[in-house]
């Protein structure tokens, strides 16, 4: 790791501030990746600005009325896990599910929900530095020619990687926006805020980055929707050992229920390709229509319609599809 | 002079009397008529407490003063010239205290040692190597067993260890061993029933929780060297040789050790330069390995292709047994996997062919039970397709076709704890639909498994008794986890008539008694007996004094029991720490060299596995619910230890069989999952119920009976769990790991051409 700078941020706008002066400063949240891609070579910044020094930022609001949940960016996993304002309200509760079932009780305690959704790819020929790859600047992806058993079935043509966030899937089925803020040039801050779906980059936009977040700029909030009536939703990953691993595949599905028929729904994929992957196909198939088993198995059929394996991961067009049957019953069936 | 003596030996329901002749000076073994009082019970480990509050100190817990850190330089490309290494910037960085360079003419494998070197602190030395210019010629290299074994494939050792192979023939085989009894194509076409196939297994890396490291301080001519070792005087005689002084300058330190399983026997290439290190720079000079280092350079369990062919008779005796095998452990490395095929059941006609295949990879080390988890895999699978051929029951056709009663006795006891008769599917795959979505199969399987490892006559123990009554036991040997330390004061009270909490050992530190490395599983079978001679003589010392001070007659027996020694009556009696105060000398040291090997009731060690597992059939997801693991570990000194041997062996097997794998890269030669993320190791959740059915073996192969444990119940453990997955789902999956990749593809197979 090379020597850095450690700036102790006293609050988002001086934070922001900072981001915005220095070339080369980022952001540090929990750490968790940033410190692995330090550690790797992956990542060399000059300075880091800690965000863990700014209080009130890991606030978690409850939806209310009209207003829908506000998340702090550096709510963390096992926060997000344990609040009864997600885990206890049915349309929220595939994000508590997915930070529930990520990584280990210790990364769950370091780990932000905006650090994991600015997580960079677990590819293991993007995490070592010896292998320039299209995702580092290079002209090649090695997983097209390398081992890809834990790679991309969707949008896999340019570079093959996974998306590693398992909020993002979460987030992406319960049509959650992201604030962002920087440091405008006239020395006030500039908000955006934007869909999930506009936040992450597919390769064939620009391959060497994940998300639209610019130099200087951070996640400032996660607001979801206001829970619809009917509305639930379900999360479910599957891998390949039960301790800490990655998944193989994940879903994440939000259903709204009303008069017996699916007034809404959305479907989710995760670890099948570079950015959330959201099954339309499998969302009309849903859509006005009374749930029965032979409806489930269709939108699954629906959600892999398209899959395009590499050599070694196949296996993932059946499994996902079992993964999407099985969150589609569990969200119909709870209450 | 020689003694003979009767002995009753065997297990509950098959005790013999064998006579026994002892070398001179031996005890008698302790056999099924001993009545002992500290041996056979639950012990706990002496280091636990140190361990679990992390008091314990292992090499990388190790500070000197003015303690310098190394880093290796390690080749970038996994075959090349290597031109020059230009150390030159690295030398002229703030805080470089020494370099060193090794002649290293041709780079083979990504990771491989160029030069070491030492500096003020771990950045340092880290910062300086990233300076170091190394010029490459580089040349084609390869990986893959499956390429390696190609005609074409470009030669891993220049010149071709397996150059004799010939013309059209891959450079990079060569035939290690080919072993041969009976006539295997006459017992083919006498077959009724035939099995040929092909099996695979995966590179497995050791993991050991703590990395190879070492920490040298040279200085006067004498060097003191602390190492995370299973071998304490291979590294003292290896440091010694890098210095050029004699052993008796080097004294190395292993109190505790964090993992070994068969990489740790050698100082290591980062062990001599160290050394080479601390005597250019006049430093202590520390070199821990990170993760990446360990799971690259330090050692592996190489992989597999194996062909069997089985056949027996109408009556489901088996008529020849054969296997052709190839693996690579990297640069260098044995890969046979044969000797389970070669030495389990009774078969008049065998052949065993192996190969080790040369590949641009890191060398392969010993890993807990060589080659053997891999050939059960293969064996045990085969034997039940053949079993299903001839339509026998799996536990019947293996009692039928082997002799051995321990193993028989062990398979039936094991039949009973899984409950195979009522809870097997009777047909593979024909199980009820279980799990919220039907989606669950639940199978048992078992697997044979037998190890070698009565112990050697190699090194020595002694024994202190100081007038205070402290009892001291020293080995120079290490306990790289096996719970060594508390066996040896075990061993040592029984004799004694002590408490073994009352007994201090003193380990892992050359200046005490030779003792061998920890390989093969011989430690305990090899150092409880050499203990139990020096404990033996201390008391026989104790006798005569205790009949002098007690006014007792030359022959009068005595019992050395609860700290007392007392005449057989019980009428007269001393305390043991009395008697030692009567000793003539402050401190006397009683040595116990291991004698040779008595009569054995059985040469190996049996064991059997059986295994119940959960399979999804839509994800292919595996998960094992129970092992019921019956093994024989000779006479049972420490049962808690043993139990404990048994479960770690069970979850190594068991994470081998469904997790890991080293994948390399065949575009740049690299292990692409190089640490504990990506390398898939069995964690909590993943742990099955472990049944252990420990079987006392009264074995009389040395005085305290005992066999080695650490290796034989891994052997069983993927042989049984694929058995069981069989069982559960009707489709085998031939290769390991059984991802869930490989069990969708068996399964896909099975709908398509019908189950083999």
């Amino acid at each position: 790791m090379k020597p850095f700078e450690l700036v102790n941020a006293s609050s988002l706008s001086s934070a922001l501030g900072a981001l915005g002066q220095a070339k080369g400063a980022v952001a540090k949240a929990g750490g968790v990746d940033l410190l692995d891609l330090m550690k790797e070579g992956i990542s060399a910044p000059p300075r880091l600005i800690n965000l863990r020094t700014i209080a009130g930022l890991d606030k978690i609001a409850a939806a209310s009325g009209e207003q829908g949940a506000v998340l702090g960016p550096l709510a963390t996993l096992a926060q997000l896990a344990e609040s009864k304002a997600l885990a206890g309200v049915p349309a929220y509760a595939a994000l508590a599910e997915a930070a529930a079932a990520a990584a280990t009780p210790q990364i769950r305690n370091m780990a932000t929900l905006a650090g994991n959704l600015c997580q960079r790819p677990r590819c293991w020929y993007f995490r070592d530095a010896d292998y320039h790859c299209l995702r580092k600047g290079g002209n090649k992806c090695f997983a097209h020619s390398g081992d890809n058993a834990f790679h991309a079935i969707f949008e896999n043509d340019k570079c093959a990687v996974v998306h590693p966030s398992a909020a993002a899937v979460a987030l992406s089925a319960l049509g959650a926006k992201l604030e962002l803020q920087r440091a405008g040039k006239d020395g006030k801050v500039a908000t955006r805020e934007l869909a999930m779906a506009d936040f992450f980059v597919a390769p064939s936009k620009d391959v060497q980055r994940e998300n639209v977040l610019a130099a200087g700029e951070l996640i400032s909030a996660v607001k979801l929707p206001a829970p619809q009536a009917g509305q639930r939703s379900a999360y479910i990953k599957q891998k390949q050992k039960q301790s800490f691993d990655w998944p193989l595949g994940e879903v994440a599905v939000s259903l709204t229920v009303t008069a017996g028929k699916i007034a809404a729904a959305s479907v989710v994929l995760g670890s099948v390709a570079p950015i959330p992957w959201r099954a339309k196909k499998a969302e009309a198939a849903l859509v006005g229509k009374a749930a029965d088993e032979a409806l489930i198995k269709a939108a699954a059929e629906a959600a892999l319609a398209g899959a395009d394996p590499l050599d070694d991961n196949g296996y993932k067009v059946p499994l996902v599809k079992a993964l999407v049957r099985r969150a589609l019953t569990q969200a119909l069936v709870s209450k | 002079m020689a003694k003979r003596v009767k002995a009753k030996l065997g297990f509950p329901g098959h005790i013999e009397s064998v006579e026994i002749e002892l070398p001179p000076g031996e005890p008698a073994p302790w056999d099924a008529d001993s009545k002992l009082a500290v041996i056979g019970k639950d012990a706990t480990r002496h280091d636990a407490l140190a361990k679990v509050t992390g008091k314990a100190r292992y090499t990388t817990d190790i500070k000197r003063p003015g303690m310098l850190y190394a880093r290796v330089l390690r080749a970038a490309h996994a075959a090349a010239e290597v031109q020059q290494i230009d150390v030159a910037k690295a030398k002229k960085l703030a805080g470089v205290k020494g370099v060193v360079v090794l002649p290293v003419r041709n780079a083979r494998f990504v990771g491989q040692p160029l030069a070491a070197i030492a500096a003020t602190s771990e950045d340092v030395a880290a910062r300086a190597l990233a300076l170091c210019k190394v010029s490459y010629k580089t040349r084609p290299f390869v990986v893959q067993l499956d390429d390696a074994m190609k005609a074409a494939a470009p030669a891993v050792h220049a010149g071709g260890a397996g150059a004799s192979a010939g013309a059209g023939k891959s450079a990079n085989i060569r035939k290690s061993k080919s072993r041969r009894r009976g006539d295997v194509a006459k017992g083919l076409r006498a077959a009724k029933h035939k099995v040929e196939a092909t099996f695979r297994t995966q590179v497995v890396l050791h993991s050991s929780l703590e990395p190879h490291g070492i920490v040298v301080d040279y200085k006067d001519g004498k060097a003191d060297v602390w190492c995370s070792t299973q071998a304490t005087f291979a590294v003292r005689d290896e440091i010694a040789k890098a210095l050029e002084i004699p052993v008796a300058r080097v004294r190395v330190h292993a109190e505790y050790v964090g993992g070994g399983f068969g990489s740790k026997f050698h100082a290591g290439t980062h062990g001599l330069l160290a050394a080479k290190l601390s005597r250019q720079t006049g430093a202590p000079v520390r070199l821990c390995l990170d993760r990446e280092e360990e799971q690259t350079a330090t050692g592996n369990r190489p992989d597999s292709l194996q062909r069997l062919t089985l056949g027996a008779d109408a009556r489901g005796q088996l008529s020849a047994m054969k296997t052709v095998s190839y693996g690579t452990g990297g640069i260098a490395g044995g890969a046979g996997t044969a000797s389970p095929l070669y030495n389990l059941y009774d078969c008049k006609s065998k052949a065993a062919v192996e190969h080790d295949v040369y590949t641009n990879a890191g060398p392969a080390a010993p890993f807990r039970a060589p080659g053997h988890p891999q050939g059960a895999f293969a064996l045990e699978q085969a034997i039940d397709m053949l079993a299903e051929r001839a339509g026998v029951d799996p536990i019947a056709f293996r009692i039928n076709n082997d002799k051995n009663p321990v193993r028989q006795a062990e398979l039936r006891r094991g039949a009973e704890r899984i409950g195979w008769d009522a809870r097997r599917n009777k047909k593979a795959g024909g199980g009820a639909k279980l799990g919220a979505h039907g989606e669950l199969r639940r199978g048992i399987g078992v697997a044979n498994g037998l190890w070698y490892n009565t112990g050697r006559a190699r090194g020595e123990i002694h024994v202190k008794l100081h007038h205070d009554g402290m009892v001291e036991v020293i080995s120079g040997g290490q306990d790289i986890g096996t719970g060594a330390r508390t066996l040896l004061a075990m061993v040592v009270a029984e004799e004694l008539g002590l408490s073994p909490s009352a007994i201090r050992t003193h380990i892992g530190d050359t200046s005490g008694p030779y003792a061998p490395g920890s390989g093969g599983s011989t430690t305990t079978p090899t150092m409880s007996p050499a203990a139990r001679k020096a404990g033996y003589r201390a008391r026989l010392r104790l006798e005569a004094l205790a009949r002098k001070v007690l006014g007792l007659g030359d022959d009068a027996a005595l019992v050395f029991a609860d700290g007392k020694v007392q005449s057989k009556d019980g009428g007269k009696q001393i305390s043991f720490k009395k008697l030692c105060a009567r000793l003539p000398e402050q401190t006397m040291t009683f040595s116990g060299p291991r004698a040779p090997n008595y009569k054995a009731y059985r040469e190996t060690t049996a064991g059997v596995q059986l295994a119940e597992v959960e399979v999804d059939i839509e994800t292919g997801v595996v998960r094992v619910v129970k092992i019921v693991a019956v093994q024989d570990a000779g006479r049972l000194l420490n049962p808690l230890t043993a139990r404990s041997q048994v479960n770690g062996a069970v979850l190594q097997g068991m994470s081998m069989a469904l997790f890991e794998e080293r994948v390399m890269d065949s575009q740049q030669g690299h292990v692409t999952n190089a640490n504990l993320e990506q390398y898939k190791i069995a964690g909590a959740v993943d742990v099955p119920e472990i049944d252990v059915q420990l079987f006392d073996v009264y074995n009389g192969s040395n005085s305290t009976g005992a066999l080695g444990l650490g290796e034989p119940p891994i052997v069983a453990t993927p042989g049984a769990i694929a058995n069981a997955v069989y069982n559960a789902i009707g489709a085998r999956v031939m290769a390991l790991p059984i991802t869930p990749a490989r069990v969708l593809a068996a399964l896909a197979a099975a709908k398509k051409g019908g189950a083999r």
